[in-house]
């Protein structure tokens, strides 16, 4: 099972070193771990991606994370409305009668090119797991060079997801 | 020069605006936490500190290595419930308390270590002495901190001492750089502490104790489980009264001996791989297994899928994250266990009808009892355990290594009372029964302390010898002597085709002769007919005595079970 954890930790040193050797030492599986600020500076949040076997493999993720002293809140945000984000950086070969392709191919993906060279242009693109992959495997037969993705970060919304995604239409318009 | 002067004016301002060096406010701290021995060694790092100890006169307890020291800390603080305190200097001084730390952890004893660092500024450049032991330590202790500001010290300590203690009880380590215990800062201990990602759940859901009171009403073949949270929470009397009233048998863990009375007829004994016949079997086909502040070890379980596999699977822990990690739990009850049992004497009322399942447990115990052959050449090491159950009275606190001797004082010591029972369980130390007894001759220095232990390993820490010369402490150290590793070599014997690799000792010290190297009476006892008397001599004497016990060499821990296998499928049980 894939699981997005998202705990909140203080923003002490070793909280990182805390956290990844906790998994290590326990064996848990992470996909993408994220870390960085938040609101308040004492504050840090981490997104995690993770694969676990079962529900009771996910239940002692989340226990051992909330036995670290520095771990004030931990959430599985999985099955919940969530905002969910990451950045990838794709640098891709491109020569010169491509790039106009290329150019078009990744416009529905509101992705941009943030650097140009003669043999190669690097992609930035920012999404949900899906259209990230999703747009990797598009540009993947030009030849990607590089690849930099920073993994998933992410929020629960506030507004539910059935709301956004299926908009209600009064009778007026 | 410069830095007495500081520390001089450090105490003539602490009278009036509590201003004081790093190392006065641990002395400070340690006053206010009422610790009343700390166990240690000195070393450069952690000078400024031993300056303080000489200067205020807190009682220090000098090992003579640092493995003693932490041993002695865990010894006291399981006998008395205190914290155990240890001083220790950086880099190798850290480093050689690490075995403690890691078996403090993994048998939940409330530590606080304090080790020496260099000095900030050279943090991190390879230093003299230099360890990273909050990176060591990480995974072996509750939480860990380095002081990186003075005036942190204070809070530091007070956090310390209250994450070690409270919830599930463990080691914390507090990193102390060399230049922060010479730096003055301001001492304020009465700010409120501020963890908020620690708030350890003591009292259970009122519901979840319904459910398990319920099942109790239900059940046919219940049996209660005791570990040793029961005596972290000095929760004894209302597990007595609820198996009482009940009339639940109860099985133990190893380092849960003594919660239940061991002498007690509802008593099962010890489960796990070297348990009873009516333990194991009884934890075999309950239909309701009460686990109280136990973790399901895979000592005590065995194959796992093979355990319990009949019962309701009830589990009271205080820390969640045991609740399911090992066995699945239908009944999760998440507290202290002696609010947990307050609780469920309340809410059970009606008594479990199990007339029959008493019947058969009694057939049990009674048709296949612990044994063991006797000899009247040799010393069986049962026996000599047995006499040592009969000449204290029960009464004595018990400190073991880890091994066969360890196993045979948990299978023939009958642990009346709680916290007699000092042994490394979980991480199983080789090295901590003597040290340990030697901590826990402090916390009770009017108690007949014994020093259970083998003769490879007591010679992992015999040089804490000296503590009981110089302080004439009466430890009694009786080395259960079968000239070999002999858990190890039980398991060469079963599992290895009788390749004993490295597990027999037959060059020995002359046990008698080292013990009069360092003042302490010795006896070397071969004739099983002269052991009781020289054992009564022994306990009577006042002073630290060794008794070199050489017993049958090829004994075997039995029953057993085979790694692998169930708890039905015992080997060694009574013909």
């Amino acid at each position: 099972m894939r699981k997005t954890i998202v705990a909140t930790v203080n923003n002490t040193s070793g909280v990182m070193n805390r956290i990844t050797g906790l998994f290590a030492r326990r064996n848990f599986n992470i996909e993408s771990i994220t870390v960085g600020m938040t609101e308040n500076p004492r504050v840090s949040r981490m997104t995690f991606v993770m694969n676990v076997d079962d529900q009771r493999g996910l239940d002692q993720v989340i226990k051992q994370l909330n036995k670290q002293v520095d771990v004030l809140k931990v959430r599985d945000l999985t099955d919940e409305a969530i905002v969910a984000r990451e950045l990838a950086l794709i640098k891709v070969l491109s020569p010169p009668q491509q790039r106009g392709e290329l150019t078009d191919l990744i416009q529905p993906f509101r992705a941009s090119i943030i650097d140009v060279s003669r043999e190669s242009i690097t992609i930035q693109v920012t999404g949900d797991n899906d259209k990230v992959e999703a747009l990797i495997d598009l540009v993947k037969p030009y030849g990607i060079k590089e690849l930099a993705r920073t993994g998933i970060t992410a929020f629960k919304r506030d507004t539910k997801k059935g709301v956004i995604d299926s908009p209600k239409y009064s009778v007026i318009n | 020069m410069n830095t007495k002067v500081k520390e001089e004016n450090g105490r003539e301002l602490k009278v009036e605006n509590q201003q004081m060096s790093g190392s006065s406010m641990l002395i400070q701290a340690l006053a206010r936490e009422k610790v009343d021995v700390i166990f240690g060694y000195p070393g450069g790092a952690i000078l400024p500190t031993y300056d303080e100890i000489y200067r205020t006169g807190i009682r220090h307890i000098l090992a003579r290595h640092e493995q003693g020291a932490i041993h002695a800390a865990e010894g006291y603080a399981r006998v008395s419930g205190k914290p155990g305190v240890c001083v220790v200097t950086s880099g190798p001084g850290a480093t050689n308390v690490i075995t403690g730390i890691a078996d403090a952890m993994i048998d939940s004893l409330p530590l606080v270590v304090i080790t020496g660092q260099v000095a900030t500024s050279v943090i991190g450049t390879d230093a003299f002495q230099e360890a990273d032991i909050i990176g060591v330590t990480m995974p072996i202790t509750k939480h860990n901190f380095q002081v990186r500001n003075v005036n942190d010290l204070p809070n530091i300590i007070k956090e310390s001492f209250h994450i070690a203690t409270s919830g599930r009880p463990g080691p914390v380590l507090i990193d102390l750089p060399k230049d922060v215990s010479i730096a003055i800062g301001e001492f304020n201990y009465d700010e409120p502490l501020d963890l908020p990602g620690y708030q350890p759940t003591k009292i259970p859901n009122r519901l979840q104790i319904r459910k398990l009171a319920e099942a109790v009403a239900k059940a046919k073949k219940p049996v209660i489980l005791t570990g040793a949270g029961i005596l972290h929470a000095g929760g004894s009397e209302e597990v007595l009264e609820f198996a009482e009233n009940q009339q639940i048998p109860v099985a133990s863990t190893l380092l849960g001996l003594g919660a239940f009375p061991g002498d007690h007829e509802q008593f099962l004994g010890m489960g796990g791989m070297h348990g009873t016949y009516s333990a194991n079997m009884a934890l075999h086909e309950a239909d309701l297994l009460i686990n109280i502040g136990a973790r399901f070890d895979d000592r005590l379980t065995g194959r796992l899928d093979a355990f319990a596999p009949y019962a309701t699977i009830a589990h009271i822990d205080i820390d969640p994250a045991e609740i399911g990690k090992n066995v699945e739990t239908h009944i999760p009850i998440v507290g202290d266990a002696k609010e947990a049992m307050r609780m469920l004497n309340e809410e059970a009322k009606t008594n479990c009808e199990c007339g029959d399942w008493k019947e058969t447990i009694k057939e049990w115990k009674a048709e296949y009892p612990l044994w063991y052959t006797e000899d009247d050449e040799l010393l069986k090491p049962q026996r000599l355990i047995e006499m040592i159950y009969e000449e204290t009275n029960g009464d004595a606190i018990i400190t073991t290594d880890v091994g066969q001797h360890q196993m045979w004082s948990a299978q023939f010591y009958k642990f009346p009372k709680p916290n007699q029972w000092v042994t490394s369980g979980g991480l199983g130390t080789m090295g901590f029964g003597f040290p340990s007894a030697i901590g826990a001759q402090f916390a009770e220095p009017d108690k007949t302390v014994v020093a259970v232990v083998g003769d490879a390993g007591f010679q992992m820490t015999a040089q804490e010898l000296s503590i009981l010369q110089e302080l004439n402490l009466p430890v009694k150290i009786i080395i259960v002597n079968n000239a070999s590793l002999g858990m190890v070599r039980q398991w060469q014997q079963l599992f290895y085709e009788e390749r004993y690799s490295n597990s027999l000792f037959p060059i020995q010290p002359d046990f008698v002769k080292l013990a009069d190297a360092y003042n302490v009476k010795g006896w070397k006892i071969e004739d099983p007919a002269e052991m009781q008397d020289i054992l009564k001599e022994a306990l009577a004497y006042d002073g630290p005595v060794l008794l070199d016990c050489r017993v049958h060499k090829v004994e075997n821990v039995y029953p057993m079970i085979a790694p692998g296998k169930g708890h039905h499928e015992m080997e060694g049980i009574k013909p």
